[in-house]
């Protein structure tokens, strides 16, 4: 596949990388099942963990698909939010379709939130989300065409850096703007919430909890292997050229735009699968998804961690939520100046993040 | 090998008011080694751009054979055979030796068959023989990023030479380089030039000399005079631009 | 049943009405005084009697009959054995004719009662008195309570009154009320010059008053349909102005929060997304230079006006700071800075939030900037924001002058354009960029100023601008200070056109995709920086 062969100093700490990765998969798939032990034991996983965790494994597959448009194609996107939120919703509508009759109102198909608002039926674009496979269809394709529209419109204009960046930015901006209308049909500032079932199981239970963080973390597994293959073919050589000299691609004659499109599209579509297995474990999603605070903040995990290495947007993901999570309850007051002060450090000091620490420690 | 004929008339760029070209007219027959030259803000950068794409003339004809490139972008008419290396080397610095040549290796150039690209065998071949005659072999799995100046522009010489052009612009090939360094450029000129069109725009006389070939003289955005170097060289119009002012 | 018109009359107003019923009865020739007190005895009879004698006393315009026609409205008008009538002034008694106090006979006066028709008479009459007031307050009430009744009898009233009117709202007031009521006369000519003067008016109420008329005078519809044509225009002219001054306003606001970023985006291309922090210390700099004066009382009003410098100093302080200890690390590292001017935003919010509090500060507008004024065509401006309007465009103007005229901006324009060259000149082209980067921060802490007084002062004050100032600067075109101006006030007059049929989320949405596009059609903006020094 590659023609590269590498150094042996840094293939032994890949190695040591790899090993320690499958590690930490294993461990996270044991979290379940160690959550059935008794309270006492002292490998007794807590409900809460393994909940925050499930939540952090979808930020994984976030900061993934950002590294692959932000480390590999140079694209960096203050708007992934809006991709992620957009699965999100597409998972939500589907959620509140299956509620059925046992809403607030009875209404048999109606959500809660259309009886309240006086909808007489379901808006055009709500139908197909009672099926599950057209639901899962349209969280790779709403996220997926908006990229397509999106990056097509900038890429061919050649719209590229902090321009690009305040472009996705507003993308979501609006896109939080329009969602908090009651009249777009996306239940305006409460979002979806209350949801019953999925696939048959009823979604407070432990059971469906333990199948969730699953899937979460086999679909993690899936898009590491799925990036990892993107950007370890010519075509991944071919992103990274295109991250350092656009220009110098293009007179070899490789049609950027299109290089770029792809990349975005499924790194589009790889955050709003993230979305999709996100709404249904913490039960909720609402326009403040499409934040640009919540993008920006998906953008300083990948830093962190390390752009521009898949393990090290994973690695980002899980380090800087497992510290807002302790920090929230420990020092509230503190997180921002601790999440701004990582913003400074990183860009500073640390610009390959903690991958880089490492490798250098190893070489 | 079939050539194509490139084929300027009347080129005219203004930017913001100021004619970078002026009614330039420019003919580069199959084979052919052109050597362009000329004082700073001639237009001869200006007159590369034009050909490759990168700006769009406001009037004149641009042609390739029977293809008109005013209406093409970057990356098609570099697919049509025509390559250029820049003045400033421009090589990919986090990919290796190797991986330069292979990404301009002449092949299918969009996103999924870069996909499921294979490196074949005599696309290998190719690239070991141009890493022999460039002389970056020992280098193959160096990133590019660490090599020299001289070695960058022989990489970026090398990828030109992947790409099998029809036709070759070479921006400043010597420019910063030592003696040596130079004569081995020239000679690798030399030995593409039979195979490509090339089109080599210096400032370096000697170096001009050395290629042997028809010599263009630009000055402000129009041609001067166009013959041998040492009608060029005579010419008192070009003897007034290089030395009068 | 309408309004009752009874008002309360305050005592001092008493005291001068009766002096001047004294003076005018003094004054009145003695044929008039006859028709006066006839009239006057009237309002003691049955209701068609009283109903009359109120409209003759009415049209008669004398300014005696008010106190009479006012305590028979409100029941305060007694009548004696005698047939005398008299006024219950508090306690006391007055004489209805001529205002002098009287003892309480006996038997007890009667109270006179009234109906419908006679209050209705009574509303008119008291109108009509009333015109002539001294009050202009009242004048306006009874100019409109004539327009409310009009009659064809009110006209001469009418004539007298706008001839001495000096106040032009009043004024207004009563030549429409004398056009509605030309309107009703039955004198074609009368008709025809009240459909003129209403359609030089343009307010909704004449509109309706001729559409009115349309139906009964089927033979003037022609001259009713140009006038109401008239006054369509003149409303749609209004609207538009409406809408104008809207747009120019949020504009100005856009413009303010932009100019800062204009400099430090657009002339130094450093990309600071921590602008709109800047804004809101500005902002919170007005606070405290408020709470400051609060014991100096004389320098209280002027607290906005110190507040300015004294956000720049703070503001251009703060951006010096973090240029020289950060920024200037990540020069050539656009992406880069971006983040890391975000991470501190976060932090000056955070630290600004456990200092000041997450709620809302309060800042006093300053008398000078409270009310409301009508400018020409009767568009309603709050004061606030015709001094933000003025205020942007001062600063733009200094801004603009700074950086053409001074020694500094010369330095900042050579370093920006050609740092090499301008270090080799002996600029100190570090210094510079500090200093750029100050004024630019500087400036953000200006607009923060203003913004208090148009915005909740919260600590995430400045987070809902800098996506919209971005957007400005690149609408505009990067490093063209008047591309921003025009950029600002497009984009604020283009969304406030938007809003009345989007409504305002969707408006600004529609703006925000239509710049979004416009940006990838024309990536440089409306006014590009041309030559080849703006291709990268």
């Amino acid at each position: 596949m590659s023609a590269t062969t590498l150094e042996p100093g840094v293939s032994r700490a890949r190695l040591g990388l790899r090993a320690a990765m499958i590690a930490a998969v294993a461990i996270l798939a044991a979290f379940p099942i160690l959550n059935q032990l008794p309270q006492d034991s002292v490998f007794h996983v807590s409900d809460f963990l393994v909940s925050v965790s499930g939540k952090w494994i979808c930020y994984a597959i976030l900061a993934l698909s950002l590294d692959l448009a932000w480390g590999y194609a140079g694209i960096l996107s203050l708007g992934h939010g809006a991709f992620f939120a957009l699965g999100g919703y597409c998972m939500g509508m589907h959620l509140m379709r299956l509620i059925g009759p046992r809403g607030v109102y009875g209404h048999p198909v109606l959500p809660d939130f259309m009886v309240f608002l006086g909808y007489q039926e379901l808006p055009w674009y709500w139908l197909g989300f009672n099926h599950f496979a057209f639901a899962m269809l349209m969280v790779l394709l709403v996220p997926g065409f908006l990229a397509l529209v999106l990056g097509w419109l900038c890429f061919r204009s050649r719209i590229t850096g902090v321009y690009l960046s305040i472009i996705t930015q507003a993308m979501t901006y609006a896109l939080m703007l329009a969602f908090f209308r009651n009249d777009m049909g996306f239940g305006g500032n409460n979002g979806f919430t209350d949801f019953k079932e999925l696939l048959g199981m009823p979604l407070n239970t432990g059971t469906a909890r333990a199948a969730l963080f699953y899937a979460s973390l086999v679909t993690l597994v899936a898009a590491y292997l799925l990036c990892r293959w993107m950007t370890g073919t010519k075509y991944g050589r071919v992103l990274t050229a295109i991250r350092d000299a656009e220009n110098r691609v293009r007179f070899l004659g490789y049609d950027t735009t299109s290089h770029k499109l792809f990349a975005f599209v499924v790194s589009a579509m790889l955050a709003g699968l993230a979305g999709a297995l996100y709404v249904p474990q913490v039960g909720i999603i609402n326009p403040g998804e499409f934040s640009p605070g919540n993008s920006i903040e998906a953008v300083i995990w990948v830093a962190v961690g390390g752009r521009g290495t898949l393990v090290g947007a994973a690695l980002g993901a899980f380090s800087v939520n497992g510290l807002k999570t302790w920090l929230t309850s420990a020092a509230p007051d503190l997180w921002l100046f601790v999440l701004g002060a990582l913003f400074v450090a990183v860009t500073l000091f640390l610009p390959k993040g903690l991958i880089g620490l490492m490798q250098g420690r190893g070489k | 090998m079939i050539g194509r004929r490139l084929y300027l008339d009347g080129v005219s760029v203004i930017f913001d008011g100021f004619r970078a070209l002026n009614n330039l007219a420019l003919v580069v027959e199959p084979g052919e080694m052109r050597a362009v030259i000329g004082p700073n803000g001639a237009g001869k950068t200006t007159m590369m751009d034009v050909i490759t794409g990168k700006t769009r003339p406001t009037t004149g004809v641009v042609t390739f054979g029977d293809l008109d490139l005013t209406r093409m972008d970057e990356a098609s008419i570099a697919n049509l055979g025509i390559g250029r290396k820049f003045q400033k080397p421009t090589v990919f610095d986090a990919l290796t030796v190797f991986e330069n040549l292979e990404l301009a290796l002449k092949a299918p150039r969009g996103p999924v068959p870069c996909l499921r690209w294979l490196l074949p065998a005599p696309g290998r071949a190719r690239i070991e023989e141009v890493m022999t005659e460039t002389g970056l072999t020992e280098r193959a799995y160096d990133r590019a990023g660490i090599l020299s100046h001289g070695q960058k522009q022989w990489l970026e010489i090398g990828m030109l030479m992947m790409q099998e052009p029809d036709l070759m612009l070479v921006d400043e090939p010597v420019a910063g380089m030592t003696d040596a360094e130079t004569e081995h450029t020239a000679k690798l000129l030399a030995r593409i030039a039979g195979r490509h069109s090339v089109v080599v725009v210096e400032h370096d006389l000697e170096f001009v000399r050395a290629l042997g070939c028809k010599v263009t003289v630009l000055s402000e955005g129009t041609v001067l005079s166009e013959g041998s170097i040492d009608h060029v060289q005579n010419d008192p119009r070009v003897v007034e631009v290089y030395l009068g002012r | 049943m309408g309004r009752a018109p009874a008002r309360p009359i305050r005592t001092v107003m008493k005291r001068i009405l009766l002096l001047l019923i004294l003076l005018a009865a003094s004054a009145l020739p003695a044929h008039a005084q006859d028709a006066f007190v006839s009239a006057l005895s009237g309002l003691g009879g049955n209701f068609n009697a009283q109903a009359e004698a109120t409209a003759r006393l009415g049209s008669l315009g004398d300014a005696r009959a008010l106190p009479a026609l006012r305590a028979l409205s409100e029941g305060r008008l007694l009548r004696t054995a005698d047939g005398t009538l008299l006024i219950r002034e508090g306690s006391g008694l007055v004489d209805a004719a001529t205002g002098a106090p009287v003892a309480a006979p006996d038997p007890e006066p009667q109270r006179i009662s009234i109906n419908n028709r006679v209050r209705a008479a009574l509303r008119g009459a008291l109108g009509q008195l009333q015109i002539l007031s001294t009050d202009p307050a009242e004048r306006l009430a009874a100019a409109e309570a004539v327009f409310r009744t009009r009659s064809a009898d009110n006209i001469p009233l009418l004539e007298t009154a706008l001839g001495r009117e000096t106040v032009p709202r009043i004024k207004d007031q009563l030549a429409l009320a004398l056009a509605a009521s030309r309107l009703v006369s039955p004198d074609r000519a009368a008709k025809l010059a009240g459909i003129a003067a209403l359609g030089e008016g343009s307010s909704a109420e004449a509109r309706s008053l001729l559409l009115e008329a349309r139906a009964a005078n089927a033979d003037l519809t022609e001259q009713i349909d140009g006038a109401i044509a008239s006054i369509d225009r003149r409303l749609a002219v209004r609207r538009v102005a409406e809408t104008a001054f809207q747009g120019l306003s949020l504009g100005s606001v856009l413009l303010l929060a932009a100019l800062g970023l204009a400099v430090t985006f657009g002339v130094m291309g450093v990309i600071n997304m921590a602008h709109g922090e800047f804004v809101m210390l500005g902002a919170y700099t007005t606070v405290i230079v408020q709470d400051l004066l609060r014991d100096v009382p004389a320098l209280q009003p002027w607290s906005l006006p110190l507040a300015v410098p004294a956000a720049f100093l703070v503001t251009a302080a703060a951006g010096a700071l973090m240029e020289r200890g950060l920024i200037r690390h990540l020069y050539g590292r656009p992406l880069e800075t971006l983040l890391m001017t975000f991470g501190v935003g976060m932090m000056i919010q955070q630290a600004v939030r456990l200092i000041f509090g997450a709620q809302n500060r309060e800042v006093i507008s300053p008398p000078w900037m409270q009310g409301t004024l009508l400018l020409p065509f009767d568009i309603p401006v709050t004061a606030n924001r015709l001094w933000i309007l003025c205020f942007s465009l001062v600063v733009f103007g200094l801004i603009v002058a700074a950086i053409r005229f001074t020694r500094f901006g010369l330095e900042m324009r050579a370093v920006t354009q050609r740092r090499p060259i301008a270090a080799a000149m002996g600029i100190r082209t570090g210094r510079v960029d500090a200093l750029t980067f100050a004024f630019g921060s500087g400036i953000a802490g200006i607009a923060g100023v203003a913004l208090s007084q148009i915005d909740n002062v919260s600590p995430n004050l400045g987070t809902g601008y800098i996506i919209d100032s971005f957007l400005v600067v690149v609408f505009g075109g990067v490093g063209s200070l008047a591309g921003t101006l025009i950029a600002a006030f497009g984009l604020g007059v283009i969304n406030k056109m938007l809003e009345p049929w989007a409504g305002a989320v969707l408006a600004k949405v529609f703006v925000l995709v239509a710049v979004m596009i416009f940006i990838q059609r024309r990536p440089r903006g409306l006014f590009p920086q041309k030559g080849r020094a703006a291709e990268a």
